[in-house]
């Protein structure tokens, strides 16, 4: 019921643009709890990130344009690298103003996700106890050392990162980077953050109708919201989600359950050693926006061990943000770094320059059976925005990725 | 309960050195007035929904809320609200403006008088 007038496909519903309520994402038996407060902060974040990135991010490029790039060349000449770019810019006010306030809507999304999932730890952790206790499907290695690249910074500003706990069985880093992402994304993951994991799994249906996975291997499976989907189209597969993190494996378990996906294992592992999986083991090894994660050797690992516990006509897919090319200008690779230097992502630039073909054919593969694919997030679109459709740009955050892979 | 443990390391600062972008003074009043932007547009929603609701159950409509004219006392006491309002939020403005009759007058910092007060003793 309403007071206001209604008429029939006229309401500001139909030209509204921009992130959906934060009602409309999908719980599970383990998602916190959100009182109306703490609903309408995430609201309010994935607004300001939503405004940032349209309406103070395009002044930046202005600024580019008008002053900064012709003062850098009048002084020091052609920039030649994005390096140069981004460190002129770090003097000018717009690019100040407009870092300064993204990196505050980060703290404070984290702020906010942090205390929501922490005034409830105990509850969570009991929740999720209960669902995973005793369960062979739930591996833990509290031996396993964590790689230096996950405990130097914790990444994009998430206080103790994915693998600390405030108690033993604590769950909460896991339930603060699940129900919060959406303030970052502005709901473009879809409904269950699946929508990167629902493009992957369709894009394999549609070119490869007759593959039949056995076995299916996610590195860096954090919470599992990237292979739940995958799960959900492979019934058949066994799958083994692995990370470092027993917080999100705990929830990670425990959340699949009750979306009612029973055919996913989650060990605590690091992927740059998968020792304990025989030659030829898996039939998909997958690693969704994971790689920007990692570091050279250990990167280097994974690609070797991903190649060796795939099967003949296996396939490995990395899903990541694009690589920086000769043909995309100084400027949008300045843009993209950003995370990088003030976000800390501190592999993400290295990464995005990386020759990635070079280093898989390094591992094995032939590089006539390299893949290179482009795909948004599905998404249900009624309630939530299409990438495809959104024109646009967070650099770095759209949920529009690239996928790189081979096949043995 | 987590409270007490939520109160202690919810706002916790993430491994890693904080880059600032401006003078690390401007960049701290900016992350607080972030902050109370965000927590302004928490209490409007709260606003809205308390509205929404309270229409949907028929004590009262939106349009109330925008016809509404107060009466004389009504209009006194908001007025001497936003009064209180306004001399509470801007404290320090009213408080430099006294220092400046102060300081001729010779306004003395307590250390001084401290100082003073000892060699009495």
């Amino acid at each position: 019921m309403t007071a206001s007038p209604s008429i029939a496909n006229a309401g500001p519903a139909q030209t509204y643009d921009g992130p959906p309520d934060y009602q409309a994402v999908g719980r599970h038996a383990v998602f916190p709890e959100t009182d109306h407060d703490e609903v309408a902060r995430l609201n309010f974040l994935a607004q300001m990130n939503r405004h940032l990135s349209t309406r103070v991010m395009p002044f930046v490029k202005t600024a580019w344009e008008q002053r900064v790039e012709p003062n850098l060349v009048k002084t020091s000449g052609q920039p030649k690298s994005r390096h140069d770019v981004r460190k002129a810019l770090t003097a000018d006010p717009m690019f100040q103003t407009w870092s300064a306030l993204r990196r505050l809507t980060m703290e404070q999304r984290q702020q906010a996700g942090r205390w929501t999932a922490v005034r409830q730890a105990e509850s969570l952790a009991a929740k999720v106890r209960d669902l995973t206790e005793g369960d062979p499907r739930l591996q833990l290695n509290p031996d396993l050392p964590i790689p230096r690249y996950v405990s130097a910074v914790d990444h994009h500003c998430m206080p103790g990162s994915y693998h600390s706990e405030l108690f033993e069985g604590d769950v909460s880093v896991a339930a603060s980077y699940d129900h919060g992402i959406f303030a970052t994304t502005g709901g473009m993951l879809g409904r269950y953050l699946d929508g990167g994991g629902q493009a992957v799994a369709a894009w394999m249906k549609k070119t490869h109708p007759d593959f039949q996975p056995r076995r299916i291997l996610d590195i860096g499976c954090t919470l599992g919201h990237n292979i739940v989907p995958i799960a959900q189209a492979f019934p058949e597969a066994e799958v083994i989600a692995i990370d470092v993190g027993a917080p999100m494996l705990r929830y990670g378990l425990a959340r699949a359950k009750s979306l009612g996906v029973e055919n996913i294992t989650f060990v605590q592992a690091d992927g740059s050693d998968l020792s304990r999986w025989a030659d030829g083991h898996f039939d998909w090894v997958q690693t969704t926006m994971f790689l920007h994660e990692l570091s050279y050797a250990s990167m280097k690992a994974i690609f070797a061990e991903s190649h060796r516990v795939l099967a003949p006509d296996g396939f490995v897919l990395h899903v990541e943000q694009p690589q920086y090319t000769p043909d995309m200008s100084l400027f949008e690779q300045a843009m993209r770094d950003w995370d990088c230097f003030y976000n800390n992502e501190p592999f993400w630039s290295t990464l995005h320059e990386i020759d990635l073909d070079g280093w898989l054919v390094e591992a094995g593969f032939a590089r006539d059976r390299l893949l290179h694919v482009g795909v948004t997030a599905v998404v249900d679109r009624e309630l939530f925005p299409d990438a495809a459709d959104d024109d646009s740009e967070d650099f770095g955050r759209k949920a529009a990725w690239h996928v790189i892979g081979a096949r043995k | 309960m987590s409270l007490p443990l939520a109160l202690d390391v919810a706002s916790a600062k993430p491994a890693g050195k904080r880059p600032y972008f401006m003078e690390q003074e401007v960049e701290r009043v900016l992350g607080i007035a972030m902050a109370a932007v965000q927590e302004l547009a928490v209490a409007r929603q709260r606003m809205d929904t308390l509205e929404r609701i309270l229409e949907a159950k028929g004590v009262m409509t939106r349009d109330e809320i925008n016809a509404f004219r107060p009466d004389a006392d009504q209009a006194a006491e908001r007025g001497l609200w936003m009064q209180e309002y306004l001399v509470r939020v801007l404290r320090n403005v009213q408080q430099e403006g006294e220092a400046i009759k102060a300081d001729a007058r010779g306004d003395i910092r307590s250390e001084e008088v401290a100082a003073e007060l000892s060699e009495d003793a």
